[in-house]
């Protein structure tokens, strides 16, 4: 790339200004890794309220997905059985879908899990600074440090939010298990439950990437000359 | 093909050992600070030769700082014109001026300023990958500037696991990366203890002397006069006077008599 560029000589000098500054993939994935594993626990507890509003939406999906398999029988008992566990059916309903009031108890959860997830990337941009300065007078680019960011939020909210849709996932089973005894289990879509859990992990790696974006865009408009300042 | 540039930029540096490296012109700053404007600089005429080593002093406040800044490319004049080597920064774009500041200066801070999470060998060969430079090459080639500022057997260590004296020399051996032009430092010495902050001062002179590289720093450090080819006091945004290092000698004396 560097020859193609360097046949352009700049209008004041001899040697071209115009050359770009590059920071490969690979680098960036194992710099933004080192990230997270050195503030583990920092990462840990922002990636925990993740965990938590995911696992409660695949817990509702799941949960409904194993009603539904049950409900598919046309047996009479898991009917009575479903109502007496909460589930709104009318008469003729076939299928149970999620109620409002759990729809918005999740989209609560999922809201302060943003929240969080905000409030902790500003803290660590705001602990950063100095690191981001430096970076920059090494010459990076506004938009290294958004892929950084991105990248770093992007590793925890796969790791959240699979980790989420797991447990949420197995809880929803094992609940169902003792409630309605192993039959939940026999008669449950597994696709049905795959597809809710995937459809979980994807809610969570989306809203990570959503929490991380605007503290990122504050951290790669930084001007370099921050990392000259020696308090912060 | 990075022979081929080394080569060319040894031989630019050889050739031009009277050129000026850099060149401030009429350079006024203000900064708005609430509703009231103070102007940092005045009005500051400025050149400095390639391969010098220069000190910029001046008592906190005086607009040392914003000079400081405004040669390393960090900070855009109000008015007047800074040229990094011929180049006019104010005409840079955000991609230019970061391969400016890749390329062609080398920072060194007042507090180390190290990425944490990366060993020393890594630290040092970030600009190199910015740069578009080759991993393996980038790795020897940081092995030996590790190796010629000490500390080529702590490659594997992390920041916070090397001295203060020992972060400052990675950090040297980082702003030697891309074979800079000027080297820029910011009170070097500012958290060091005196001899070690005697170590490093030596280190940068030899390295000014040795690859020709122009050292520009900005100090309240008397230590630093002592190796000063030029010494740029400033005060009250303007230049008070400009001591070239026969002049120098003399006030240095007298200020080691009183230590």
């Amino acid at each position: 790339m560097s020859k193609n560029t360097s046949n352009k000589v700049d209008k004041q000098s001899s040697e071209p200004v115009e050359r770009q500054v590059v920071l490969p993939f690979k680098q960036s994935l194992a710099i933004s890794f080192k990230q997270i594993k050195v503030r583990f626990f920092r990462s840990l507890i922002t990636t925990l309220s993740l965990v938590l509003a995911i696992s409660f939406l695949s817990f509702v999906r799941v949960s409904n997905d194993v009603a539904n398999g049950l409900l598919s029988t046309g047996d009479p008992d898991f009917r009575r059985q479903l109502i007496r566990a909460g589930y709104d059916l009318g008469p003729e309903d076939v299928r149970a879908e999620t109620n409002p009031k759990q729809r918005w108890i999740v989209i609560l959860s999922i809201l302060v899990c943003v929240v969080g997830i905000v409030n902790a990337q500003l803290m660590a941009v705001t602990e950063r600074f100095r690191e981001i300065g430096t970076m920059k007078c090494l010459g990076a680019l506004d938009r290294f440090i958004l892929r950084l960011f991105l990248l770093e939020a992007g590793m925890q909210g796969v790791v959240g939010a699979m980790a989420g849709a797991l447990m949420g996932g197995l809880f929803s089973l094992l609940n169902s298990v003792v409630r309605f005894g192993n039959a939940s289990l026999t008669h449950v879509l597994w696709g049905d439950v795959f597809f809710s859990m995937a459809f979980a992990t994807g809610v969570g790696f989306f809203l990570s990437l959503a929490g991380v974006f605007y503290p990122a865009i504050i951290a790669a408009r930084m001007q370099p000359v921050e990392a000259m300042r020696a308090e912060h | 093909m990075l022979n081929e540039q080394s080569k060319a930029l040894k031989g630019e540096l050889t050739e031009a050992v009277e050129r000026k490296i850099v060149r401030v012109s009429q350079v006024t700053k203000t900064f708005k600070l609430g509703k009231v404007d103070v102007q940092a600089l005045k009005g500051v005429d400025l050149d400095i030769l390639a391969g010098r080593y220069v000190s910029i002093m001046g008592p906190s406040g005086s607009g040392k700082s914003t000079l400081f800044n405004m040669i390393g490319g960090l900070d855009k004049p109000s008015s007047g014109k800074v040229f990094i080597d011929e180049v006019d920064i104010a005409q840079l774009d955000a991609y230019e001026l970061a391969w400016l500041r890749c390329r062609k200066i080398g920072y060194i801070f007042q507090t180390f300023n190290l990425i944490q999470v990366m060993t020393a060998l890594e630290n040092v060969t970030l600009p190199m990958i910015f740069g578009g430079m080759g991993n393996e090459s980038a790795t020897k080639k940081g092995m030996e500037l590790l190796d010629l500022v000490g500390l080529g057997d702590r490659y594997q260590h992390k920041p916070f696991e090397l001295s203060g004296g020992q972060q400052q020399r990675v950090a040297v051996a980082r702003a030697l990366a891309n074979n800079p032009a000027i080297i820029l430092a910011d009170e070097p010495t500012g958290n060091l203890d005196l001899i070690t902050g005697e170590e490093i001062i030596a280190l940068l002179k030899n390295l000014s002397w040795e690859r020709k590289v122009t050292v520009i720093s900005a100090t309240h450090d008397i230590k630093m006069l002592n190796v000063s080819d030029q010494v740029i006091w400033i005060r009250d945004g303007r230049i008070e006077k400009i001591e070239e290092r026969e002049d120098l000698t003399i006030s240095v004396g007298s200020v080691g008599e009183r230590w």
